[in-house]
């Protein structure tokens, strides 16, 4: 069973953490340090499992990290799951990432954290693997977003619009208009 | 309406936060912002409210008052608010909040609604925090989703039948007959999850596990087109097809097959299959291949079959891939009880680990190498672990030290090696080691008594190095205290001796009392030490008067007490001070500890009761120094009465116990035999040679005598034989002896039978002649006995 999963950032900002056993709220941010301590220490070439620090739960628990640019993706997991097959899902996780962003970046997980949330619900349910495939979790995530937009409704329009006019790309209004000798000083319209 | 875009908004703002101050500011603003609507009844812009609570959350700020917010925005009928009520639920609620039971209706609603993912999502949610009410209200629910037709639905369900299962074991039964079925699914995703549903099934219930039994056929059917069938784009990964559901598959095999030869036989052809066939050139071939060897190590598979797992985890050991390299040791781990030997031939490459700059990889490596220590390779891997201990990371040192304590307890060779490899971790890392190494050690030391005057020239020489490791200096210090006049005589035949005068040792002890690292057990240790060796010191008793005096106002009140004891026994008790503090007794041991001949503490001289040992006393006068009178093998020590106990003094006090090892259990302690072996008697003891007789009726007037000779010294004996002679109307038949040389240290011994026969019960004496080459001198040597040891009738 995986008990938690934890992404976070060189200097140890959480990203993502979700627990899949109760822990208190001061004892989750405890242990996203503790782990962050933990895993920040190690080299680049040494191998990808840590035993398990003394919060998240003792001896049977291992930390199976991989680090990626600025993140670390941490699972932590008892016994009865793979090792290797545990390096494994976070490839396939981050990969699917990848796909749904196009290209991922920090800044995605940041601001769209929700959504991070969502697919990751599309891979690990309860603390057990859901889907390995890579196509299928893609797609069941596409649909789902496609469910959500449709369902906006008259309520959204109001909120698209605004968005699209910001993402509009307007000409650039001059500023002095001169014309011979009239000079005319536009005034400026306030961003929508 | 999109909550993206307000909680976008939320995060710019909390990251131009330049302090934690500001920070907080933000976010206490965003928070009653967002208590204030969720408090209006209707609000169109809901569920970014909840979004943005679930990033306030995440950063470590308490989100409580959103739990009724998520429980409203469940049973809302918009998918998008109910999927971050969802959210919400699974982040902030648990079993033990009451706002967990206000959902269970809508759980119970959204499982039969029309749309999946709302399905979907309510099974995530039963999965992550069902309570045990919930899942016993819903798990006929579940149990009919897993008989329906959608793929998607039925996979959650299988692993949220999972949870329930886990939850509530009763409810096992229920879910078997549909966990059978869909062992029958072309979905792998359907597929993965009934191999974990059945699993977890069988670590609950034996009897559901017999059930499941027969699905091997099918099971290993599944693996075979895993294995053989060709690219398959949708489940392949790096070339392997669909490795999770292979490792899953292989994992339920392990569990089917474990203990049951029927099982087990059906796998072996599909074992052998994957091993050969998976690439193992990528971490996933290598992920599949590991599992196979250890469902393989598990199971009762044939010999040809381990060999080869055993081979592959020796590959795996020699991988550059750290990973591999740790999970193989993992492995191996695990195996180290059952298939010692096979483990044994990688010890190598083990030792070799102990050096990797990865601490996962040394911890491994560390638990591994104590695992594989044994009699006929202490002394190499002793080294490798000591130099492993002056590298290692601080956190594994305790593990280490305690570690190479107990495999030098158990295969020491001699007492002095033990006591050099302890004194060299004490020195190396004595301030991680736990607290009664100090006691033990004490008690090795004094039971090695020919080494006290070694010991103490070590222990000084060390002191004088370094006094900040505690347990050196309390250990050197009782040393000091209790050998201190061997250490002044100034000679020693195992070191170089040290010139010393009473003055640099008096120096040393005072240095270690008044130094500021010393601990306040230590500084006892040391002002008791000091006090002893007023007693085994000539010049300066008034230099030790004045030390202890001093200490008479010491703030620590443990020394000042001493000191004032002591105080009172150089004033008032000055007649009793030499009898207080003379050389303590050897101290009793309760643990068992040695499977080698050397023994500790076992030398004990047994008042035994009356019965035959009268007659035995006068050994006494024939040269053996200690009666080792373990009549019918009597277990953990009596009560020893020791003073007496250096009365050979060179002699080591034990050698007696090195005879009889495989004929008479004569070291109790070690295995308390349950019956009452023949009685023996050390018949003869010197120059290391032992010879010791135990007597066994045969008839009325007929004995069986086994004369069992051993050498515990440090050369090689041979062309030993035994003559014996008895009263005339004694009968005597020597058998011929086991063999005429006795190795040196007591490896193996000689034994010989002599039957007698005693028609006239007339008092049965025995005279022996000894003979024997040592070193290429001759020794002769005669020895009488004049009263046997009977099997006594009434036990011991």
């Amino acid at each position: 069973m995986i008990k938690a999963i934890l992404i976070f950032n060189n200097h140890g900002k959480p990203r993502l953490i979700r627990f899949y056993q109760y822990f208190a709220e001061d004892m989750q941010q405890q242990i996203v340090r503790e782990t962050f301590h933990l895993v920040s220490k190690r080299d680049d070439n040494v191998c990808n499992f840590l035993e398990g620090g003394s919060l998240i739960g003792g001896s049977d628990y291992k930390l199976i990290y991989r680090h990626y640019a600025t993140l670390y993706f941490v699972f932590c997991v008892d016994s009865s799951e793979s090792e290797l097959g545990i390096l494994d899902l976070i490839q396939v996780f981050v990969e699917t990432l990848d796909k749904c962003f196009e290209n991922v970046c920090e800044l995605d997980l940041i601001f769209h954290m929700d959504k991070v949330h969502y697919i990751l619900q599309e891979v690990v349910m309860g603390g057990m693997v859901l889907e390995t495939n890579m196509n299928e979790i893609v797609a069941q995530v596409e649909v789902q977003n496609r469910m959500e937009k449709s369902e906006g409704g008259l309520s959204a329009a109001p909120a698209r619009a605004v968005s699209a006019v910001k993402n509009m790309n307007l000409p650039e209004i001059p500023r002095n208009i001169n014309i011979g000798d009239i000079n005319i000083k536009v005034p400026s319209l306030s961003p929508f | 309406m999109s909550p993206s875009v307000a909680l976008q908004e939320m995060i710019r703002a909390i990251r131009s936060a330049r302090t934690q101050c500001e920070e907080r500011g933000v976010i206490q603003r965003e928070c009653a912002a967002i208590r204030a609507q969720f408090r209006q009844a209707d609000n169109g812009g809901r569920s970014h409210n909840l979004a943005k609570l679930l990033y306030v959350h995440m950063l470590g700020y308490p989100a409580h008052f959103g739990q009724m917010e998520c429980v409203r925005m469940i049973a809302s009928p918009h998918y998008s608010e109910k999927r971050v009520g969802y959210l919400g639920a699974m982040m902030l609620l648990d079993e033990k909040q009451d706002a967990s039971l206000l959902i269970t209706n809508s759980i119970k609603n959204d499982l039969s609604h029309s749309n999946q993912y709302v399905q979907s999502l309510a099974l995530c949610t039963l999965a992550c925090m069902g309570s045990a009410e919930m899942c016993r209200d819903l798990a006929p629910e579940i149990d009919r989703l897993l008989r329906g037709t959608n793929s998607y639905i039925k996979k959650k369900a299988a692993l949220c039948a999972v949870h329930i299962v886990r939850k509530v074991q009763d409810l096992g039964e229920l879910f078997a007959p549909a966990a059978r079925s869909l062992l029958s699914e072309k979905n792998h995703g359907v597929l993965y999850g009934a191999v974990v549903l059945i699993t977890e099934l069988c670590a609950w219930n034996p009897e559901t596990l017999e059930l499941f039994r027969k699905t091997v056929p099918d099971l290993v059917q599944i693996m075979k087109g895993l294995v053989i069938s060709g690219y398959s784009p949708e489940h392949d990964v790096a070339g392997v097809s669909d490795p999770f559901l292979q490792v899953r598959i292989l994992r339920l095999l392990r569990i089917l097959g474990r203990n049951n030869e029927a099982a087990s036989d059906a796998m072996n052809d599909l074992l052998a299959q994957v091993a050969t066939n998976t690439d193992s050139t990528k971490t996933v071939g290598n992920a599949v291949l590991y599992e196979t060897v250890l469902t393989v190590l598990d199971i009762k598979s044939e010999s040809g079959l381990r060999i080869l797992a055993v081979n592959i985890l020796g590959r795996f050991l020699l991988n550059n891939d750290r990973n591999i390299r740790y999970i193989a040791m993992t492995c191996l781990q695990k195996i180290v009880g059952t298939d010692h030997n096979a483990v044994q031939r990688h010890r190598g490459t083990i030792v070799d680990c102990l050096k990797d700059q990865d601490a996962s990889v040394k911890r491994r490596a560390l638990e591994l190498s104590l695992a594989l220590v044994s009699a006929s390779n202490i002394r190499s891997m002793m080294k490798e672990l000591l130099l492993f201990l002056s590298s290692c990371p601080p956190d594994l040192r305790a593990e280490a030290g305690s570690g190479i304590f107990n495999a030098a307890e158990r295969y020491a060779p001699s007492q002095r090696w033990h006591i050099d490899t302890i004194l060299h971790v004490l020195t190396t890392a004595g301030g991680d080691m736990r607290d009664e190494t100090v006691p033990n050690l004490i008690q090795l030391i004094t039971n090695a008594s020919e080494l006290h005057c070694y010991t103490v020239h070590k222990l000084y020489r060390a002191l004088l190095t370094d006094i900040s490791q505690q347990p050196l200096v309390q250990v050197a210090c009782w040393c000091i205290g209790e050998y201190g006049d061997l250490l002044l005589r100034g000679e020693c035949q195992e070191t170089e001796p040290v010139q010393v005068t009473e003055d640099d040792v008096l120096d040393a002890l005072e240095t270690v009392l008044q130094s500021h690292m010393s601990s306040p057990a230590t500084r006892a240790f040391a002002l008791t030490a000091t006090m002893k060796l007023s007693t085994r010191i000539t010049d300066n008793v008034d230099r030790i008067r004045s030390i202890v005096s001093i200490y008479g106002s010491c703030i620590d009140v443990e020394l000042q007490q001493r000191a004032v004891e002591y105080n009172a026994l150089f004033k008032k008790y000055d007649h009793m001070r030499a009898a207080v503090l003379e050389r303590m007794p050897v101290i009793e041991r309760n643990s068992p500890g040695h499977t080698n001949g050397v023994s500790v503490g076992e030398a004990v001289k047994e008042i035994q009761p009356a019965e035959v040992k009268q007659g035995l006393l006068q050994q006494n006068a024939n040269q053996v120094c200690d009666l080792l009178d373990l009549l019918g093998g009597s277990e953990e020590p009596v009560q020893p009465s020791l003073a007496q106990s250096s009365t050979a003094p060179g002699m080591s006090v034990n050698t007696a116990s090195t005879a009889g090892g495989d004929l008479l259990d004569l070291l109790g302690g070690l295995e308390p035999t349950p019956h009452a072996p023949a009685p023996t008697l050390t018949a003869y003891e010197k120059h290391g040679v032992t010879l010791t007789l135990s007597c066994e009726k045969q008839s009325d007037s007929g004995l069986t005598v086994t004369l069992t000779a051993s050498n515990s010294t440090d050369s090689d004996i041979s062309s030993f034989t035994l003559q014996a002679a008895v009263p005339k109307s004694v009968q005597l038949h020597m058998k011929a002896p086991s063999g005429d040389s006795l190795p040196a240290r007591g490896t193996a011994k000689v034994t010989q039978m002599v039957v007698v026969n005693n028609p006239n019960k007339v008092k049965l004496k025995m005279r022996l002649r000894i003979s024997y080459t040592r070193q290429g001198s001759a020794f002769q040597d005669t020895v009488q006995i004049d009263s046997f040891p009977e099997v006594s009738t009434a036990g011991h």
